[in-house]
């Protein structure tokens, strides 16, 4: 069947799960022409973006067991890429694909290394040595302040098929303009959707399989005669391919990169929020993680400001309120969430099937 | 736990553990080595000063956190939440006593400063102490939900920072009488620099009578080497643990305190981006070790000063490669404990 195929065998297994993941497929398949207006758009973008580079870092996580504080530093190498690549060349296609295969190349080797390096001691060494290697590299961006804009970023120009003003045809298809944003929004809709299959494709395979076993018991798959080092490391390259690669997506998408946008720590801890509340070891909830995640912040701080408002009167429930606290709740369901259902969102909704 | 059993009496002196020296000699080594490349004596001196600072305070936060490790096997992300913390109540003694802050009286300024030193002890002390029961507790021995839990922790403890003294950065001004430097030679040394070196010094000192010389220092000791071994004994290891969890607790708010006076301004995320720094320190001094940190921390902040004279650029970079340095050399770190 062509749609076992598509999903490689791994199918929702709960009616709820399917229809959320259809309607999340759905709205982003038809965005541009069922919302009006650059912001809903925007957010439809960078949904898609995350959903690729959380279902990256859950490879890693809910597959393999491994935390990494790296995968941003593979996001923001794709981006900065493709970005810095298109400022100094020009806005060529060219330069998109120098910028890509230069900043895979390098991300490739940097995986490896750091792999290598520090995956044959426990997790938690891994952990601290990838938040290390990140931060460093954050600062550095910033810090090559003639290579890579520092602080600012730096914006530049793509090729002129993605650029707003460049109309494919002229007439409008829905009252929606067929023009370069359009187009981009469905390079990087199709782009996040074949990445996120081959990553579903993978994890389904007797590779991924391998990595569960290395999850559940490392010492037991090392018995069995796998080399889990090996294993873990190529994940770990896997993993950072696809981030690069979801960067230098977000990268054409913003016609900007900056460290905020890219290397700051607040994402990666957006991507650990999104895993652990979607559901570490299921690709499908990165989907679902990454969809609610990017609406809520988009939206949810508009409902907490007025509750804000509201309660301005209390001293420190307004404050508790205040829109910029969101993440404050969103820890809050975070830690609750690793204790209560380490399976998340799509563990629940698979559970309330069997019941 | 029972602290009265009988020892008996030492009738022949036990074979001593060897001194391992070699670490220790890497710290002159690299000042000696750092001298003809700054040039200039006192710019070394300056810098030497500086860097030894920086180290004593951030060997201040690790060392609960490297015992922690090495006791109970637990590492706690969120450590830096506490540092955070630590500062951020330093500010409600400092900010009213701003009187005795100013006043050009050393004696003032420093009982301001000690009540500040400890209230933000004890509030970092209980918080240890909760953040032990409520979040550590429930996750013992599953590493993977360690680091996520402490994460989500150290989230919630930084907004909670924003919730309670609002968004904005806090300017934490040094006392009247800690500022300014003393001239030595042509040598410039700020002041405070040399309080945070002795009350470093101190705090080492304190730990290293403690665990050397107590009966407590005993137990937690044997407890890094074996703590299977030590509750076969009778001694109860989880309540030896709460008790330098909540230890290293308040001693990374001390670190806080001395930092957020060193930067003079406080942000929330102050304790997460020291992090980097501290996680580097204890990788370096062989996860668990206690000596190892000391040193460890020393190192990467003399590092860190002479690489940021030298070749600002790759300054920031200097502490991954010190730490790639001393791994190839040592893979465990410096002062490797036994059990790992």
């Amino acid at each position: 069947m062509m749609l076992h195929k598509l999903l490689s065998g791994d199918f929702p297994r709960s009616r709820l799960l399917a229809a959320a993941l259809l309607a999340v497929f759905a709205a982003l398949a038809l965005a541009p022409f069922l919302f009006s207006g650059a912001r809903a758009l925007n957010v439809a973008a960078t949904v898609c973006v995350f959903v690729v580079l959380v279902a990256s870092f859950d490879l890693l996580l809910g597959y393999t067991g491994i935390v990494s504080f790296a995968h941003t530093m593979f996001y923001g190498i794709g981006a900065y890429g493709v970005g810095l690549s298109l400022h100094s060349v020009g806005p060529t296609w060219g330069a998109v694909f120098m910028g890509l295969t230069l900043s895979l190349m390098l991300s490739l080797a940097l995986a490896l290394v750091i792999g290598l390096f520090s995956l044959r001691v426990k997790a938690i060494f891994y952990a601290m040595i990838t938040l290390a290697v990140a931060s460093a590299f954050a600062v550095l961006a910033s810090q090559l302040s003639d290579f890579t804009g520092g602080e600012d970023g730096r914006s530049f120009g793509v090729p002129e098929w993605l650029r707003p003003g460049f109309r494919l045809v002229e007439a409008e298809v829905f009252g929606t303009a067929i023009n370069g944003k359009l187009l981009t929004y469905y390079l990087v809709f199709f782009s996040a959707l074949a990445l996120f299959l081959l990553l579903l494709r993978v994890v389904n395979s007797p590779f991924g399989r391998v990595l569960q076993a290395i999850r559940e018991n490392d010492f037991r798959a090392e018995a069995l005669g796998y080399r889990t080092v090996v294993y873990r490391t190529l994940a770990n390259c896997l993993s950072a391919v696809m981030a690069t690669l979801a960067g230098a997506l977000m990268a054409l998408w913003l016609r900007y990169t900056g460290p905020q946008t890219t290397l700051s720590f607040t994402i990666m801890m957006d991507i650990l929020l999104i895993v652990v509340i979607g559901g570490m070891g299921t690709l499908y909830g990165a989907a679902v993680g990454a969809a609610l995640f990017i609406l809520a912040q988009n939206y949810l701080q508009a409902l907490m400001k007025q509750a804000s408002e509201g309660l301005a009167a209390v001293p420190l429930l307004a404050n508790l309120l205040h829109p910029d606290r969101w993440l404050l709740w969103l820890g809050v369901l975070f830690v609750l969430s690793v204790y209560f259902f380490p399976t998340g969102i799509v563990g629940k909704l698979r559970g309330l099937k069997r019941k | 736990m029972t602290l009265t059993t009988t020892s008996p009496p030492a009738e022949a002196e036990l074979p001593r553990l060897k001194l391992d020296v070699a670490p220790l000699l890497v710290l002159p080594i690299l000042a000696v080595l750092a001298l003809p490349l700054v040039g200039s004596f006192p710019t070394w001196v300056t810098l030497t000063v500086a860097g030894l600072a920086m180290g004593m305070m951030i060997f201040i936060m690790a060392s609960g956190l490297t015992l922690v490790f090495g006791l109970m096997d637990v590492l706690n992300f969120g450590h830096g939440a506490f540092v955070s913390v630590g500062a951020f109540t330093a500010t409600l003694v400092l900010l009213p006593m701003q009187g005795w802050m100013q006043a050009d009286s050393a004696l003032m300024n420093l009982t301001a400063l000690g009540l500040a030193i400890a209230l933000a002890m004890l509030v970092t002390g209980v918080l240890g102490w909760a953040f032990e029961r409520v979040i550590v507790m429930p996750v013992y021995g599953q590493h993977l939900k360690q680091i996520l839990v402490t994460m989500g922790g150290m989230i919630v403890a930084e907004q909670m920072i924003h919730v309670v003294w609002g968004p904005d950065q806090i300017p934490l001004p040094l006392p009247a009488s800690f500022r300014g430097a003393i001239l030595v030679g042509d040598a410039a040394i700020e002041k405070y620099r040399l309080i945070a070196v002795a009350v470093g010094l101190l705090v080492f000192a304190a730990m290293f009578l403690v665990l050397n010389r107590t009966k407590i220092g005993l137990l937690i000791r044997a407890g890094v080497e074996n703590g299977e071994m030590v509750e076969a004994l009778g001694y109860r290891i989880r309540r030896l643990f709460v008790g330098v969890f909540v230890a290293g607790s308040a001693l990374a708010g001390l670190g806080g305190v001395l930092w957020g006076l060193y930067k003079e301004t406080l942000t929330a995320a102050m304790g997460a981006d020291i992090m980097v720094l501290v996680f580097i320190v204890i990788i370096i001094g062989g996860l668990g070790s206690v000596g190892g940190c000391f040193i460890g921390a020393l190192l990467v902040a003399l590092v860190a000063n002479y690489t940021g004279f030298l070749a600002p650029k790759i300054a920031l970079v200097s502490n991954i490669l010190l730490m790639v340095a001393i791994l190839l050399w040592r893979p465990q770190g410096l002062y490797p404990v036994a059990r790992r």
